[in-house]
C-alpha cells in the first residue's frame, strides 16, 4: 500500500530502467517457471517424476506462479488501457439508443469500460435514471463481468488466441441476446420504483478525466494489488482442485459422464456453475485440468461463463434495485443463453 | 466545510474515508465528514463509480481512491475560496 503511494521514478533514465527491469523480471520468471519447479521437486528434493503426488504438486506450484504472473501482466495493461474510458462516457454514448443496436453497443462498451462489481448498483440506477432502456442497461451489466480481461487473457495464453476470441464473441452474444430478450419482456414493473424516481443533479464528473501518465500507471499497480488480494483464496482452491484432478481423477469417469456426446453435459455444467462464486482466475486451473482429462471445450467455457456471470453475491447486490422476479428471470435468460453457446461451441469445435 | 464520502461501504470507500480524515486532520481545518451510503443520494450527485468525494456539494473525485496528497490539495483549494 505505502509502496504504491511513493512517487514513481522521476528522471527519464530512472523511469526507463524501472520499466525495463519490470519487463525483464516478468519474462524471466515466466520463462523459467516450469524448469525451476521441475528442478526443485525432482533433482533437489528427489521426488519421483512418475508419482501422482509429484505430478499434482508440480501442477500446483507451476500453475500458481504462472497464473499469478499472467494476472499481474494482464490486469496492469488492461487497467492502464481502460483508464482512457469511463462509465460516464459509456452512459453518454448509450444515451438515446434504442434497443437492438443499443444492446450491441452496450455489450461492447461493457467489455472496455473500467468497472467494478461494487459499482453495479449505482451504475444501474445512473443508466436507468438517465433514460437508457432496461434491456440495454442489462446488456452492459451482463457483458461487464462476463467478458473480463482476466478470463480472456488467461484463455488466450493457455488455449491459444482462437479460444480467446471465441470466448469474447460468445460472451458478447450472451450479453446482447440476454439484454435484448429481457428488454422485450417489459420487466420495468419489477425494478424497485425508487430507481425511476432518482433525479440526477449536480455536474457529472468523469472518473478518469485529466489523469497523468503516472496516475494511470499507479492505477494499474493498485488494481493488480487489490485484485490479487481479493481473489487469492479462489485461485488457491481452483489450482488445488486442478492439481487433484491432474494427479488422481480417473479420466474415463469424466469422459463418460460429460463428453460431447452426452446431451446433458452443458446443461449440468451450467447448473453447477450458476451458484458457484469464483472468478475467472479461480476457475481457469479447473478448466485446464478438466480439458486435459477429455471434457469438451464448449462445456467448459459454458461452465466458466456461468461461474463468472451469475453468482449469489451479485444477485444479492442487485436485489437492492431489482425485485426477486426480475432476478429470477435474469438468471433464467442469461443461463439459457450460456447453455446455448455451450452447445454451439461443442458443435463448432468438434 | 462539509465533506462527504460517497460509497456503499466497499474497501475503496473505507480507504477514501480514512485518507480524507487524515487530510483534514493534517491540514487542521474545521470540517465535518459525512459518509453517504444510500444509492439514490449517491447517484443524485451524478456519481456512478464509487467511491466519490464531495466537498461543499461539489463532486471533486469519482471512481477511484486518490492519493493523500491529491486529497489535501483538493481540500486546501476549497478552503481557500469559500462559497
Amino acid at each position: 500500500m505505502t509502496l504504491l503511494r511513493e512517487p514513481l521514478p522521476t528522471t527519464p533514465r530512472g523511469r526507463a530502467m524501472a520499466g525495463l527491469l519490470a519487463v525483464v523480471l516478468w519474462f524471466g520468471l515466466y520463462a523459467g517457471n516450469e524448469r525451476a519447479w521441475d528442478w526443485l521437486l525432482h533433482d533437489l528434493l528427489g521426488m519421483d517424476r512418475t508419482s501422482r503426488l509429484s505430478q499434482a504438486v508440480q501442477f500446483f506450484a507451476t500453475d500458481a506462479v504462472k497464473i499469478t504472473l499472467l494476472l499481474i501482466g494482464i490486469i496492469f495493461i488492461v487497467t492502464v488501457l481502460r483508464s482512457f474510458m469511463s462509465i460516464e462516457r459509456t452512459r453518454a454514448l448509450l444515451g438515446g439508443r434504442r434497443e437492438g443496436l443499443g444492446n450491441l453497443l452496450a455489450g461492447a462498451l461493457g467489455v472496455i469500460t473500467p468497472f467494478c462489481s461494487c459499482s453495479a448498483v449505482p451504475a444501474f440506477i445512473g443508466f436507468v435514471a438517465a433514460g437508457i432502456p432496461l434491456g440495454v442497461t442489462l446488456s452492459f451489466l451482463i457483458a461487464s463481468p462476463l467478458v473480463n480481461e482476466v478470463a480472456v487473457g488467461l484463455l488466450w495464453t493457455m488455449f491459444g488466441w482462437r479460444i480467446g476470441v471465441l470466448y469474447i464473441a460468445s460472451g458478447l452474444l450472451v450479453a446482447i441476446i440476454g439484454g435484448w430478450v429481457l428488454g422485450r419482456l417489459r420487466l420495468e414493473r419489477w425494478v424497485e420504483p425508487f430507481v425511476f424516481e432518482t433525479r440526477l443533479h449536480g455536474q457529472v464528473i468523469d472518473a478518469t478525466d485529466g489523469l497523468s501518465f503516472d496516475d494511470r500507471v499507479r492505477m494499474g499497480l493498485e488494481e493488480v494489488r487489490s485484485i490479487l488480494l481479493r481473489i487469492w483464496p479462489y485461485l488457491l482452491v481452483g489450482i488445488g482442485l486442478g492439481a487433484v484432478i491432474h494427479g488422481w481423477a480417473p479420466t474415463d469417469l469424466f469422459t463418460h459422464y460429460a463428453s460431447a456426446s452426452n446431451p446433458f453435459g452443458v446443461l449440468v455444467a451450467v447448473l453447477i456453475g450458476i451458484p458457484l462464486y469464483s472468478n475467472a482466475a479461480g476457475v481457469m486451473p479447473l478448466v485446464q485440468s478438466l480439458y486435459a482429462v477429455g471434457l469438451p471445450m464448449g462445456t467448459l467455457l459454458a461452465f466458466m461463463m456461468a461461474v463468472v456471470a451469475l453468482s449469489l453475491p451479485e444477485m444479492i447486490l442487485l436485489r437492492r434495485v431489482l425485485k426477486p422476479q426480475l432476478i429470477a428471470t435474469y438468471v433464467g435468460v442469461v443461463g439459457t443463453a450460456i447453455v446455448g453457446v455451450g452447445y454451439l461451441f461443442n458443435l463448432v469445435l468438434a | 466545510m462539509i465533506i462527504k464520502v460517497l460509497g456503499p461501504g466497499c474497501n475503496n470507500c473505507k480507504a477514501l474515508e480514512r485518507i480524507t480524515r487524515e487530510a483534514v486532520h493534517s491540514l487542521g481545518i474545521e470540517a465535518t465528514i459525512e459518509k453517504v451510503e444510500d444509492y439514490p443520494t449517491i447517484v443524485g450527485y451524478g456519481v456512478m463509480s464509487t467511491p466519490a468525494l464531495v466537498i461543499d456539494e461539489q463532486v471533486v473525485v469519482s471512481g477511484r481512491v486518490p492519493s493523500a496528497t491529491h486529497v489535501r490539495e483538493l481540500i486546501r483549494a476549497s478552503a481557500g475560496n469559500p462559497g
